[in-house]
């Protein structure tokens, strides 16, 4: 019982006083600063550019506002500073937008923080080498309305995230926070919920893409009293980060999602198990269930309704197989992260053996938004078969990398070439008609490449390639890249982070590393291939979680999509990327060459020919890589050996 | 002194510990943030302290032990002062981590097995992805995450601690 | 049949008839699936995945955890789950050690079976076992871990069998592995000896360890008289060995077999039986006389004396201090047959065939010494004495049967059923109730106390006598009644307690069978010997009513003490490293230890351990002085602490450090 618990809860709680209130206070306000507090933005040094900011305004002899309640809130014209969650556009930060104008400022420093209260708070001039340039026409971008990185997205579960103050539940409250759980809680039943839901079709947004709606009710009409909700924030894809942002930046939406998921299913009590590798958002989790509790809505009797909720947050301790979500479960009852056989499903023995819902974050937080938008209307958005948004994570050999959410349908071509800006090379340059492929779905997914680069994305259009939507990770890669060894990559990964309880993955991983190996150091044979391929198809058929039988998927969708390039590492041991260096040819560069023939009368195999004083080449069918010409070169002309 | 009084004497001193397994109620399936909390507390998992976990719990050691070596996060040796940790998700490993961890290797005089170095006062790491792709490739050195990293800016990072390290 | 409860396996009807799974409803219809982890008494683990089966509609699943559901259409061996099937095993053996021929299991190895079954006829990847040392602390068991396919069959066994939860996985991914704590040796830790791990191994991971070439040393060496004594459950499975039934008594060939390999004397552990039904039923109803330490525990089984010892120290008291029928054995042979036999006492060795792995770990304890040697000189399981058999060419179903020698060779039919769980208090009961209540028991079966639940209990009313009596196999079910005991909260007064579900008939040690039909047989076979024997109360035995005559004196008397009797020791661990912690200065080198816990640290501890490393590197110290970082020495307000030896400084600094370094380093040379 959670009665009396931090004292002050006054009940009935009164969301719309608190919004009004929140308003009333905004309006004092004549503008507002808000610094980007993501993680991203953080490492590039945005506190340092808030405390210049409250500092630096103060200084100016400007009303200075850092927290709306008390005295502060009192001010007139004051100048609110805020920090956000999540802004998106990561590697521009520290982002810095001033409302009501919507000027966002990017990669500013603390030097530039005098610059922009003087200029733009004080004078509303706006500093133009502060703005983003779009790399296409080279003009300048007032903010996220013309910023095409924003234009194309349709932010919806994002949209507080880089706006609102996470650690404020008042102001989550003032943008019609938790008026979706108090519908539910007050208008609406259990069932009722579920079938909400299931009209909404939404679909986990953690992989899989379940309907969430199902979940639910097969958890309802569970028999039993005590029952779990269970947020998944254990997101530990490599290049996703999706979740994270959505903690960070909005944790109550993911608190009221859960409100609501155990009201649809009759739980109690909940857990939100974050990943160790995410400490910021553990702490803004845990401060929102905090102020949550403190206003009443988690505890006992939830709007009057004789519900209670209580929720704990639990820290994950590194270990990616968490993510499934026995594994998770099994971690939670402080054992060993392992999963076990399916079913028994969680919705019918989860943790501790009771009915369990297990979601993930943008799946819940999805969840407010569709209990207030209604079902219908949340279908209008996306594809039939996987309505609403999907946020991504776009990585990798990309212009703009960041936070994007867009409506499922969209195409591969609009994230990465208008949201994204177009490929770059190694050094950062674009590099027109360098894609290669993209990596979808984390070490789970698949590579898709240039013919799905106009696939209406959702999460059946990407089974039916072989990848998956997964938790939302999108690696762009360009043509230096080495397929096989991004391969390897993952398989690296997978098996790192294998649990080692099933024969099939633990030993099946470490083997079709070894073959890859083998692949990528030019022993390989025509067998290694089908070998591959056979283990392959073992793991994914049969082993015991979702771990395994995804984790060749990286492997067979290589060998799908770039066959002829696995195959020039086997037959001809030549990479086509140049990135395998066992596989490296020595090569004479022309314009160094000075045709002195030195590497003719040394080379053993006679594999060097031209005339002399003429540039030189080496024949790649006889050359046995014994490096005796570069030695031998005065010049420095002969390269990769 | 016999041998179970000499335990108790010696357990007696773990306070530290017997207050986080009361503030957890000494319940079994509050391992994991217990072990967090202790190697919160002496900053790694010393086998004594988990054989003590075990039996206040009464779950028997090997339990504690699988646990304890099952999860990346925990240790069972004491790290440096300095823990690098460097990520190799997939967007730092596109964007050339690996340059990034070779080059700290070699100027600490490391290897991927032995990571800290003799003096304590560095661990190199890598981890798997610390959720700030945006910025890759990335390394935290204890809690400080530093973005858009290469092998030059990392080293330069390592010397200004042994800079700051000497004239302190 | 009625299709509402029936499914089709490999297009035959089979009716469900409330099997837990697919496998075993398979295994009922006469189709054996492959499994590493599967056992029928265990948890599901669901981690070899062999066996798959694929469900029509539904795909592959494992059969161990899917529930048979009427209408299922089940295919067990499509080419598409041999493949996998034969994948899995090949890459099982890709990591494991392939030295089959010179393997403890081979020939008994499942996955050799297996390998062979499945037509596995070449291992087309590369090896990936990275050699680790073999465990041979333990007494009793042999720990090779390259030889584990972590089906965790052993890790349930300890935890859900016998509640210790000795060995547990550790590690993760392709470093899993199957250890005790701490990844300490066998030895080290709460493990009892009972085998069970090493029973359910499918694989040669876990082995009983062998005594089988000091026991042919002993019979080669012709200054020795070697005697064997032979356990009451032996009898009834060393023929399985042979490919006999299980259950069938094979007393007479055994002697025969025992005889030819060169043993001189061949004796009954059952005389020893006798023996302890006196002493432990005198024992016990002295102790009801007077109300004190009950209930009282049973002593025979060295892992429960093992176990109790360590998570029950405080019931240490109510164990009955009787020796175990092996070492009574071992005491009273050492001490007659010398001069019986006419050869000098270090010159006799005594040999036990055992169910029992357990027993060679007793056989060890220095308090089953006596001038300097051991009451019983080597423990042979039963499947070692096969075994020799086997080595020494003897064709055991040819054997024509012999008998025992005598005096030891002898014994009552309360004797033999010692080797079932029950059969040490049926025995018992047969004394005390005749004794109790003065007049001849006529009945001497009683049924309330045999049979298979885990926990059985009996009342009885001698003469106005109440006592109430529990019978316990399997360690995790002695722990509930030794909780409540030691809460003072046991209502029974006597206790029999088995490591072993079943008892010894099912011991470690006995040929290892994977037919649920097996325990029983053997036990159905003990209680037919004892109704095929003469004599059905130890009273009865008249060669032990001479042995008290002639060398013990009364029973429980002074004599007998000293021979069958023992005392218990508390083992509640401490912990080995906290220990070399406190004692600093260990060995030639000198420890010196600085806190790197959170408190020294923010005090700047590390620097000084950064000092003391150069000072020692710098001045050639290092075969000197041992610097290491510790966690914690529990003086967090006196942060940093150092210590030197056995010195630690609080408040300490670089300066001072060094100087106490140096200063002991000039002590320990002057």
């Amino acid at each position: 019982m959670l009665k009396g618990q931090n004292g002050c809860a006054t009940k009935p709680i009164n969301l719309a006083k608190i919004a009004t209130d929140y308003a009333a206070q905004t309006k004092k306000l004549a503008r507002r600063v808000v610094i980007c507090a993501g993680t991203g933005c953080v490492a590039n040094g945005s506190l340092k550019v808030y405390r210049a900011f409250v500092e630096g305004i103060a200084k100016a002899g400007l009303p200075v506002v850092t927290e709306l309640t008390g005295k502060q809130g009192t001010l007139v014209d004051g100048i609110l500073v805020s920090r956000s969650g999540c802004q998106g556009f990561c590697q521009m930060g520290p982002l810095v937008t001033v409302e009501p104008d919507g000027i966002l400022y990017t990669r500013v420093k603390e030097k530039d923080v005098a610059e922009i209260i003087e200029q733009t708070l004080k004078r509303n001039e706006v500093i133009d080498r502060l703005l983003f340039v779009n790399p296409a026409d080279g003009k300048h971008c007032h903010g996220q309305n013309d910023i095409p990185f924003y234009t194309r997205q349709h932010r919806m579960v994002l949209k507080a995230c880089g706006n609102v103050d996470p650690e404020d539940i008042n102001e989550y409250i003032r943008n019609s926070g938790y008026a979706a759980a108090e519908k539910a809680y007050v208008k609406m039943t259990a069932q009722s919920v579920c079938e909400e839901i299931t009209f909404a079709a939404l679909r986990g947004r953690g992989g899989g893409g379940f309907p969430t709606g199902k979940k639910w009710e097969l958890t309802r009409i569970q028999p039993g009293e005590k029952k779990y909700v269970i947020c998944n924030g254990d997101e530990g894809d490599p290049g996703a980060f999706m979740d994270r942002s959505v903690m960070e930046g909005n944790p109550h939406s993911v608190i009221e999602g859960m409100m609501i998921a155990a009201l649809a299913i009759g739980a109690d009590e909940g857990y939100v198990y974050v990943r160790a590798e995410y400490p910021l958002a553990v702490k803004r989790i845990r401060k929102a269930v905090v102020e949550a509790e403190r206003l009443g809505l988690l505890g006992d009797d939830i709007f009057d309704s004789g519900k209670n909720f209580r929720l704990h947050v639990m820290e994950g301790a590194g270990a990616f197989v968490c993510g499934e979500e026995t594994a998770l479960m099994a971690s939670i009852e402080g054992k060993r992260g392992t999963p076990r056989p399916k079913p028994p499903f969680p919705a019918q023995s989860g943790l501790w053996g009771k009915p369990t819902v297990i979601n993930n974050v943008e799946t819940l937080a999805t969840v407010p938004l569709i209990i207030n938008m209604g079902a219908a209307e949340f279908r209008r958005l996306g594809t039939k078969g996987s309505p609403g948004t999907k946020t991504f994570a776009l990585t990798g050999h990309v212009a703009n990398t960041g936070l994007i959410e867009v409506p499922f349908g969209a195409t591969l071509r609009e994230i990465i070439f208008e949201i994204g800006g177009g490929i770059i090379d190694d050094a950062g340059k674009p590099f027109p008609g360098g894609f290669k492929a993209v990596q979808i779905g984390g070490p789970s997914g698949g590579c898709l490449i240039e013919e799905h680069l106009d696939l209406p994305l959702d999460f059946d259009s990407l089974r039916g390639v072989g990848a998956m939507v997964g938790s939302g990770g999108l690696v762009v890669m360009n043509k230096n890249t080495c397929m096989v060894k991004m391969a390897r990559f993952f398989m690296q990964f997978t098996q790192n982070e294998s649990c080692g309880k099933c024969v099939l993955c633990r030993e099946g991983t470490k083997q079709m590393l070894a073959l890859l190996d083998d692949i990528i150091a030019g022993e390989a044979t025509e067998e290694t291939i089908s070998l591959l391929r056979e283990v392959a198809l073992a793991v994914q058929k049969g082993s015991l979680c979702g771990l395994g039988k995804t984790a060749p998927n990286p492997v067979l969708s290589t060998l799908r999509n770039f066959r002829a390039e696995v195959e020039a590492h086997i037959v001809q041991k030549r990479c086509p990327a140049g990135q395998c260096k066992a596989l490296v040819m020595p090569e004479i560069i022309a314009e160094k060459c000075k045709g002195c023939t030195a590497c003719v009368k040394k080379c053993p195999v006679g594999a060097i020919s031209g005339e002399v004083k003429k540039p030189h080449r080496i024949d790649p069918e006889k050359c046995i890589k014994c490096g005796a010409c570069a030695q031998v070169c005065k010049f420095g002309a002969v390269v990769g050996v | 002194m016999t041998a179970a009084t000499e335990n108790q004497t010696r357990f007696r001193h773990f306070a530290k510990v017997c207050e986080i397994l009361s503030k957890h109620d000494h319940m079994p399936s509050k391992l994991i943030p217990i072990l967090q909390e202790v190697q919160e507390e002496y900053r790694y998992l010393p086998q004594e302290v988990l054989t003590f976990v075990a039996t206040s719990l009464d779950i028997p050691p090997a339990q504690v032990y699988g646990v304890a070596t099952f999860y990346a996060h925990f240790t069972l040796k004491p790290k440096g002062k300095y823990v690098i940790r460097l990520c190799d998700g997939t967007a730092c490993h596109v964007r050339g981590s690996n340059g990034i961890h070779q080059a700290l290797l070699k100027r600490l005089n490391l290897t991927e097995t032995c990571n800290t170095t003799p003096d304590m006062l560095f661990t190199v790491e890598t981890v798997s992805c610390l959720g700030a792709c945006g910025l890759a490739p990335v390394i935290v050195i204890n809690e400080d995450v530093h973005g858009q990293m290469t092998p030059e800016s990392a080293l330069k990072l390592v010397d200004d601690i042994f800079l700051q390290e000497n004239v302190n | 049949m009625n299709a509402k409860t029936t499914l089709t396996i490999d297009n035959r009807e089979v009716r469900i008839e409330g099997e837990k799974n697919l496998l075993e409803l398979a295994r009922k219809a006469g189709i054996d699936i492959p499994t590493f982890c599967y056992h029928s008494s265990l948890s599901v683990y669901g981690a070899c995945r062999l066996c798959l089966v694929d469900i029509e509609g539904r795909g592959i699943v494992t059969s161990c955890s899917t529930k048979p559901e009427p209408g299922m259409k089940i295919r067990t061996h499509t080419e598409e789950i041999r493949g996998m099937r034969k994948i899995a095993v090949e890459l099982l053996l890709a990591s494991h050690e392939q030295n089959c021929p010179t393997c403890a299991k081979n020939t008994t190895c499942e996955l050799q079976k297996l390998a062979r079954k499945l037509g596995v006829g070449e291992v087309r990847f590369k090896p990936t076992l990275r050699p680790q040392p073999l465990d041979r602390t333990s007494a009793s068991l042999v720990r090779n871990p390259n030889k584990c396919i972590l089906c965790g069959d052993c890790v349930r066994a300890c935890a859900e069998i016998q509640g210790i939860g000795a060995i547990d996985f550790a590690g993760r991914g392709a470093n899993s592995c199957v250890v005790p704590a701490f990844g300490k040796n066998l030895d080290e830790v709460e493990c009892v000896n009972c085998g069970l791990c090493a029973s359910v191994c499918p694989t040669g991971a876990l082995t009983p360890k062998s005594e089988i070439e000091a026991v042919w040393k002993d019979l080669d060496n012709p200054e020795k008289t070697v005697v064997v004594q032979i356990a009451p459950a032996v009898r009834v499975a060393l023929g399985e060995a042979f490919g006999l039934e299980p259950g069938k008594i094979e007393t007479g060939r055994i002697v025969a077999g025992l005889k030819a390999l060169g043993f001189d004397q061949v004796y009954d552990t059952c005389f020893a039986a006798d023996l302890t039904v006196l002493e432990e039923a005198t024992e016990f109803i002295a102790r009801k006389t007077v109300g004190e330490k009950l209930p009282q525990f049973t002593s025979c089984c060295p892992a429960w004396v093992k176990y109790a010892e360590q998570f029950y120290p405080g019931l240490l008291p109510n164990l009955s201090s009787c020796r175990s029928p092996q070492q009574m054995f071992g005491s009273l042979a050492k001490k007659i047959l010398p001069e019986k036999l006419g050869v000098k006492r270090e010159n006799l060795s005594i040999v036990s065939v055992m169910p029992c792995t357990a027993k060679k770990f007793e056989a060890k304890l220095d308090k089953f010494r006596r001038d300097g040697m051991p009451d019983v000189d080597h423990v042979l399981t039963t499947q070692e004495a096969a075994r020799m058999f086997e080595e020494a060419g003897i064709r055991f179903r040819d054997l024509a049967p012999q008998s025992m020698d005598m005096p030891l060779g002898f014994k009552t039919g309360a004797g033999v059923i010692f080797g079932a769980s029950g059969g040490v208090t049926e025995a018992a009961l047969r004394y005390a109730v005749e004794k109790i209540k003065g007049v001849e028991l006529d009945a001497v079966d009683f049924h309330e106390v045999r049979g298979e639940a885990g926990l059985r209990e009996a009342e009885y009313n001698l003469d106005g006598l109440q006592i109430k009596v529990a019978i316990v196999h399997g360690l995790a079910n002695a722990k509930k009644l030794a909780e409540a005991a030691a809460r003072g909260e046991c209502a029974y007064d006597f206790i029999e307690v088995m490591a072993c579900p079943g008892g010894c008939v099912a011991g470690a040690g006995q040929p290892v069978s994977k037919e649920p039909t097996t325990r029983a047989e053997r036990t159905a076979a003990l209680y037919e010997a004892d109704k095929m024997l003469q004599l059905h109360k130890s009273q009865d035995n008249h060669l032990v009513a001479e042995c008290y005559q002639k060398h013990l004196g009364e029973i429980g008397g002074h004599k007998s003490h000293e021979l069958l009797h023992t005392s218990y020791r508390s083992r509640r661990r401490i912990c080995g490293e906290s220990l070399s912690l406190l004692d600093g200065a260990q060995g030639e080198k000198l420890k010196v230890s600085v806190c790197v816990g959170t408190s020294c640290f923010v005090r700047g501890s590390q620097k000084i351990l950064e000092a003391l490393v150069k000072h020692v590197q710098e001045n050639s110290l290092e075969n000197l002085v041992d610097v290491q970082a510790t966690f914690c020495f529990e003086r967090c307000g006196d942060g940093p602490n150092v210590r030197v030896g056995e010195t630690v400084i609080g408040k300490c600094d670089i300066t001072t450090a060094i100087k106490a370094v140096e200063e002991k380093l000039a002590a320990a040379k002057s």
